[in-house]
């Protein structure tokens, strides 16, 4: 039984100037893995993580033939189901801990929060959780943390105080839209490390949606490749290199590599085709 | 305190000097302009014309405009207002006696804003372009669209003269004036630190409907200002984190999305009640509301310069104040700026 | 620095810019059925139509004279003969109400083409030479700001005596530093931008960059709030008629009316109701017009 299916997912935006088909025919199945989700901007692989989540705006149209987690059909259940689902079993980490904590609201409360939506447990009790789980992220001085508003942290300790809240109630699937792109460089091995030990040690399954190859290779276990609101392809991430769909070798060509110097990167060549094609798996 | 921080104070309490000190020569100016002689004022149509000369001298009148402008600065700056023509008293204790019937109606006017412009405002916003949105807004700006005068005399007409509900002109009915001790000056405290029962009811049916009515403009102001806040916040990152953790849309609105608007409404809530003070000017002409708003009216009415200068200085100060305290009121509420 | 050939090749920034081959008067009608697909503006476009009519047209749509008095119909109900009922001197309301227009649109219109050109020229020039330009002029705004705008005209009447022309003046002197406020802003926004910037460089006077570029730019959300302020004129000028500080009888001024109606608003109802009613009405619809336009010139507030 896999944890999450999606079969011919398609999202299109209504606006006054007309729809936007963003995600067309997407389909992959979840089971216990790291699962990345690739492309560039506008692809529609963030869409596709909103719309797991139910997340997306009114305006917008979601269609499936599948979309289920477990036995949950998502696009159909209850506004109460839905609010079940998220948190305790799918929860979300967003881009910048910047923007996506609540700035008038202490770390500490916002993480005890998360896990007192979903259990029956005293203020007290979340809020030792919520100490433990920041001292799992590697906090130092949890105590103190748990006090201070998000403007007063740094950015990578603001993405570890996400994950800890993301975390915190335990869920079978976490969804992590490009959670190091905002991040100093010097912290984003950091964050993804604490990320992945939790992740492992919770065992809990991953939908990383990032516009990075090189960093999804070693992270992760099988990739799909968007392109156009599509999946292109869909292959094992140590079998990146042989990739067969020219947009996916596209991308792996143009990464720049420290070891073998070249003039010029090489600039890609679209196939129209590649909008109506089937997946390569 | 950083040196950047010490400058900023600095530099907002000359700008404040440098306004109160515009609002004195613009107080000072109109006094000129009015075509009413100040010393006719004083002595009465009847005085002999040395007695008008003596007085004319007296008040300075015979020298430059700028010696009489410093006169004036330190007229003000020494506290003395003069003394009101109508009724004989300084300006100052007349408007002292005059105010806490003014507070006590804007205070519960603006009671009525916030209770009932902040749901319609977060209505709005969590309903924004379907019906209840469009009819909110249809009724905040008929709220910003009705004279408040004229709405005052279609409340006593239907309220008063036709159904009986709401007591007539005044704070309260005749029959309990001097009935109760005025420990505060607001009526609603007295009469119930009084015991006095039956004089309370008579002060809730009379300040009721002027201060609803008063109310109404600050109902839409504050509404649309929620709504727009609300908006703004609604459209944040972390709104999304809220539901991801599966919080009820109840909470995300309350909890996250209004939590962080209370500082900037706080903010409005000051500026609101001074437009009220605006408004009371007329809504007391209207009620026979014995309060600032009325004074200054009638002082103007009579040609009253003294009263008129003073009162209108004194509002300029309180929106000083206002501007001031909502401010203020920024710098501590909000985390961010702590 | 950049490129000054590329500068002089500095597009209009977007709101300005519109398909070739359409007229002024085409797009002021695109725009114009835009604003009408939401039904609360259009309805603000309508009634402000419909005060223009009433405006022109008042000779033809009153059924009395507004100014004759027939003592022998005093104080009568509204009827087939007077629709809105007679006043205390037996004129007719309905007449008066629609002539009463014509004060409105007198004093809105002296009251814009006063305020919006020096709104305009102190905020473009505060924003624009900054510096202590605008640090006088600014202060003198905030000045004027921290009166209430009411009391401040109550004042100023009260100073230049009663009377039509006093109360414009008056109404006038306190509108002008908000829209001053707007246009500095706008400006703010404007002066950097490449087209400025181009049109420094080949030379033009601060004064036509000022005229011809700034604040053309500064128009769009201008007009927004000279419209909004319109709904704000009426109700000040109708409040200072009501107190007895603006039009003096017997012109048919709205506020005025409601001033001698309130001694006999209690038997009386209709002397008061009218009025009032077409100020509110009015009132309303510049509202609405402006919120509309707003919506339509700045899709930020989306």
């Amino acid at each position: 039984m896999n944890v999450l299916s999606v079969e011919r997912l398609n999202v299109t935006f209504c606006t006054d100037e007309g729809d936007k088909h963003a995600v067309r025919d997407v389909s992959f199945t979840l089971n216990n893995e790291k699962l990345a989700i690739v492309g560039e901007s506008g692809s529609g692989k963030s869409t596709v993580g909103k719309a797991i989540l139910r997340l997306n705006s009114p305006s917008t149209r979601v269609t499936a033939d599948t979309l289920r987690f477990k036995e949950t059909d998502i696009l159909t259940c209850s506004e109460r189901e839905i609010r079940a689902l998220r948190g305790q079993h799918i929860s979300m980490i967003m881009q910048d801990p910047k923007f996506s904590l609540n700035p008038v609201v202490t770390v500490g409360d916002q993480i005890a929060e998360a896990l007192r939506v979903h259990r029956r447990i005293s203020k007290r009790q979340a809020r030792e959780a919520a100490i433990a789980m920041l001292q799992e992220v590697s906090i130092a001085d949890p105590e103190h943390v748990y006090g201070q508003y998000p403007h007063e942290i740094s950015g990578g300790m603001g993405q570890r105080v996400m994950i800890a809240m993301m975390v915190i109630p335990e869920p079978d699937i976490i969804i992590a839209d490009e959670p190091t792109s905002a991040l100093d460089v010097s912290v984003q091995q950091d964050v993804l490390n604490i990320l992945n030990r939790l992740i492992e040690k919770k065992n809990i399954s991953l939908i990383f949606i990032s516009h990075d190859l090189n960093l999804v290779k070693k992270f992760c276990d099988r990739v799909l490749v968007m392109y156009g609101g599509r999946v292109v392809e869909s292959i094992r991430a140590d079998e990146l290199s042989n990739a067969s769909h020219p947009y996916t070798r596209g991308l792996m060509e143009s990464l720049p590599s420290l070891r073998h110097r070249r003039e010029t990167l090489p600039v890609m060549t679209r196939d129209p085709a590649w909008l109506t094609q089937e997946p390569l798996t | 305190m950083t040196r950047s921080r010490y400058l900023s104070v600095v530099r907002k309490v000359g700008v404040i000097l440098i306004t109160l000190l515009g609002l004195l020569t613009m107080t000072f100016v109109i006094g000129r302009l009015m075509p009413i002689d100040p010393v006719l004022a004083v002595v009465g149509p009847d005085a002999d014309s040395s007695t008008y000369e003596q007085v004319f001298r007296e008040m300075g009148l015979d020298r430059p405009i700028w010696v009489q402008y410093q006169y004036y600065l330190q007229d003000m700056l020494s506290g003395d207002f003069g003394r009101a023509i109508l009724t004989g008293y300084p300006v100052v204790s007349d408007i002292l006696r005059v105010l806490p019937a003014t507070i006590e109606l804007a205070s519960v006017a603006i009671l009525f804003g916030v209770g009932l412009g902040v749901p319609l405002g977060v209505y709005a916003a969590t309903h924004r372009g379907r019906l209840g949105d469009h009819l909110t807004r249809l009724i905040t700006l008929f709220g910003y669209s009705t004279p408040v005068f004229w709405v005052g005399m279609v409340g006593l007409i239907i309220f008063y003269a036709w159904l009986n509900w709401a007591g007539a002109a005044g704070r309260i009915g005749f029959a309990f004036d001097g009935m109760f001790t005025q420990y505060t000056g607001f009526y609603l405290i007295d009469t119930l630190l009084s015991g006095n029962w039956e004089a309370f009811v008579s002060a809730v049916r009379h300040i009721a409907l002027p201060a609803l009515i008063l109310g109404l403009n600050s109902v839409s102001f504050i509404g649309r200002m929620t709504r727009s806040f609300m908006l703004e916040q609604l459209s944040q990152e972390y709104i999304k984190t809220a539901r991801v953790k599966g919080l009820s849309e109840r909470s995300v609105i309350w909890k996250h999305a209004f939590k962080n608007i209370l500082v900037q409404l706080l903010t409005i809530v000051a500026l609101a009640y001074g437009g009220l003070l605006e408004g009371a000017v007329l809504i007391e002409t209207v009620f026979a509301w014995p309060g600032f708003g009325q004074y200054l009216t009638d002082s103007l009415l009579m040609g009253d310069m003294n009263a008129v200068m003073a009162s209108v200085l004194f509002i300029g100060l309180v929106f000083v104040f206002l501007n001031l305290l909502s401010d203020a009121l920024y710098k501590l509420f909000d985390p961010r700026t702590r | 620095m950049k490129n000054i050939q590329t500068l002089k090749n500095a597009p209009f920034p977007a709101r300005e810019r519109h398909a070739p081959g359409q007229s002024k008067g085409a797009l002021f009608f695109k725009a114009l059925k835009k604003l009408c697909k939401n039904p609360l503006s259009a309805s603000g476009v309508v009634i402000v139509g419909l005060l223009l009519v009433l405006t022109i047209a008042a000779p033809m749509i009153a059924t009395h004279d507004p100014l004759t008095q027939d003592l022998s119909r005093v104080l009568s109900a509204p009827s087939w003969a007077h629709w809105f009922g007679t006043d205390e001197y037996g004129r007719d309301i309905f007449s008066r109400v629609v002539y009463g227009s014509r004060v409105t649109l007198y004093i809105i219109f002296l009251v814009t083409i006063i305020v919006g050109p020096i709104g305009l020229m102190i905020g473009t020039m505060s924003g624009y030479f900054g510096g202590w330009v605008d640090s006088t002029f600014m202060r003198i705004t905030d000045i004027f700001i921290s009166f209430p705008s009411l009391v401040l005209a109550l004042a100023f009447v009260a100073a230049l005596g009663p009377g039509l022309e006093h109360a414009v003046i008056a109404i006038a002197l306190t509108a002008w530093p908000p829209v001053a406020r707007l246009a500095r802003a706008e400006t703010l926004t404007f002066r950097n931008a490449d087209y400025v910037v181009a049109a420094q460089l080949q030379g033009a006077s601060s004064f036509r960059i000022l005229f011809h570029y700034i604040s053309v730019m500064c128009l769009p959300s201008l007009i927004v709030r000279l419209t909004m302020n319109m709904a704000t004129v009426i109700l000040t000028a109708a409040a200072l008629g009501f107190l007895g500080l603006g039009a003096q009888p017997p012109l048919p001024e709205w506020g005025a009316m409601i001033s001698t109606g309130r001694s006999y608003m209690l038997e009386s109802w209709w002397l008061v109701a009218f009025p009032g009613a077409a100020i509110m009405l009015v009132s309303l619809a510049f509202n609405l017009l402006g919120d509309g336009l707003r919506d339509l010139l700045d899709p930020r507030t989306d």
